[in-house]
């Protein structure tokens, strides 16, 4: 195995976005030695992303600015949390693979967007919503270019704010859930003001832009990039001429380290988070979930979960039990969400049999169908055997109800094996990598509708 | 305007701001970043790591995703012809 001569953690934290950051923050407030991993060069996660024009986000700024004032953390950026198995988790770096060996562990991995085949969403040009915010924050020339915000919930605001910030031409946001299901949204708001303030300056921000609300991208046309989209709405048909397209329909929790540690989920609409309980311990013991990995909820529920998670994994359990109202509230506004911008089913159709579901290994819709379950297409077709591992077309399948979810799936039982993500051979070679060392735990194979590695 | 470094693509020159990623270079190159198996031109999906689209070979070293490597001053980056 890699050489492992750093001190035993007291709690290794995975992932350094808000609900990351206030458990580092709580545990370290006791005196506990902490680490931080995060796959990005950059503390913040994809919320408090840092930006090339406007810096760093002032929640961001507060958040690092108090864990300074603590117990020194150690940092792991630009790392890649590799493999894991209770007490340890392998990790990668640019220097090479390297192991972490940890009392308490906080899984605080966020999610990613959810996104779903149409016709062209191959071509370049076309991307997450989500996506296109993070990219231009780091650069991506968008200045002068008409952009397409389409897809569905709270994201696309913000997100078509931040490209209309960097002089993008946003022609309109399409928000496919109905008007009377985004106002049911938008009165509900009225308990949570700071998310009524929120939403009142992005409306600000986005004054003149369009925002329609039962209209969603039916398919993007372009020789070898987007040039044109087709939208849905209830007058029929339109094109609009753009230069990026940016579709995300919400976000899906990420659980490949919490599923080959072995620890339970929940459902989630047709996805799945992490089971935490009242401690936000998970099934396994020792490690504990905060955030968006324990269902979709947004910064104020994963900086709370966050903090009590952190309280909990040091050992102070009052410190976290007084912070337990206060997620409750969060957790209240969490619900909103799936509750008024349901995927509708017309957009779950608009990939054609042509369309390519799994853009890793190029498999279209047609090919993917009249198996038995996701093992049987994967096995058929090699859908989900490509470098993502099936992380996009995985969570498109199952919006898309493309196979039975078994009941290993369901019930959270799915396991991962180790690598999380592909690595050079060399690397795996040199460090002496078994997939036994590192997951004592995986005990039958995975394939999940999540997908595994091949 | 904040400062700014220079990196290859491809063998072109381009700057990106200071704090930009690899991703952001090569579409200021205007280059695809990979061919999929099928030989089709692909670019960044995710954005976050995720999906692996955005993959090019950077200093000699192949299959790294470009929306995660921050852009380093003299970095030679190569996409798919």
């Amino acid at each position: 195995m890699t050489d492992a001569h750093d001190a035993l953690i007291d709690v290794l934290v995975v992932g350094a976005g808000p609900a990351g950051l206030a458990a580092a923050r709580a545990a370290a407030s006791h005196g506990a030695q902490v680490a931080l991993v995060d796959l990005q060069a950059r503390a913040g996660g994809q919320v408090w992303r840092p930006d090339v024009q406007r810096g760093i986000a002032p929640g961001l700024h507060r958040a690092l600015a108090e864990l300074e004032r603590g117990v020194p953390v150690q940092w792991h950026l630009a790392t890649q949390a590799f493999a894991s198995a209770p007490g340890r988790l392998l990790i990668e770096q640019e220097q090479g693979l390297h192991e972490l060996r940890y009392r308490s562990l906080v899984l605080a991995t966020g999610a990613r967007e959810l996104l779903l085949p149409f016709p062209g969403w191959t071509l370049p040009g076309a991307s997450g919503a989500g996506a296109l915010q993070a990219l231009v924050k780091q650069g991506w020339p968008i200045a002068g270019r008409r952009v397409l915000v389409a897809g569905s919930g709270p994201l696309l605001l913000a997100a078509a704010a931040t490209l209309r910030a960097h002089g993008a031409q946003v022609l309109a946001i399409c928000e496919q859930a109905p008007a009377a299901s985004v106002r049911g949204f938008a009165v509900r708001l009225w308990r949570w003001p700071a998310k009524l303030a929120q939403a009142a300056a992005l409306r600000t921000r986005l004054a003149g832009v369009p925002y329609r609300c039962g209209a969603w991208v039916r398919a993007a046309y372009g020789e070898r990039k987007v040039s044109e989209v087709e939208i849905e709405t209830a007058r029929g048909l339109e094109r609009i001429a753009c230069d990026q397209l940016a579709v995300g329909y919400g976000l899906v929790p990420n659980l490949e380290l919490a599923r080959q540690l072995g620890c339970a989920t929940v459902p989630h609409g047709r996805h799945a988070a992490v089971r935490v309980d009242a401690r936000q311990a998970t099934s396994v013991a020792g490690v504990y979930a905060a955030g968006e990995a324990c269902g979709i909820g947004g910064i104020d529920c994963a900086r709370i979960e966050g903090a009590i998670a952190g309280h909990h994994a040091a050992g102070f359990d009052d410190a976290a039990r007084a912070l337990y109202p206060r997620r409750q509230r969060a957790r209240g506004f969490a619900a909103l969400l799936p509750a008024h911008f349901t995927v509708r089913d017309e957009v779950r159709a608009c990939a054609t049999a042509d369309t390519l579901v799994c853009r890793c290994e190029d498999v279209p819709l047609a090919r993917l169908q009249g198996w038995a379950d996701a093992r049987a297409a994967k096995l058929a077709t090699r859908c989900g055997m490509g470098s993502c591992q099936g992380r996009i077309c995985g969570a498109a399948l199952a919006e898309l109800n493309a196979y039975p979810v078994s009941s290993d799936s369901a019930a959270g039982a799915s396991l991962m094996r180790p690598p999380l993500f592909p690595t050079r051979l060399a690397e795996l070679a040199q460090a002496g990598f078994s997939p036994a060392d590192a997951s004592a735990s995986v005990a039958s194979t995975s394939i999940a509708s999540q997908g595994s590695t091949s | 305007m904040s400062a700014k470094l220079w990196l290859w693509v491809n063998q072109v020159a381009v700057d990106v701001p200071a704090g930009a990623n690899v991703a952001a270079a090569v579409a200021r190159a205007g280059a695809h970043f990979r061919r999929s198996c099928g030989g089709e031109p692909r670019a960044p999906l995710c954005g976050m790591g995720v999906c692996f689209e955005c993959r090019v070979e950077i200093d000699g070293v192949a299959h790294r995703r470009a929306c995660l490597v921050p852009a380093r001053e003299g970095m030679r980056v190569r996409c798919d012809d």
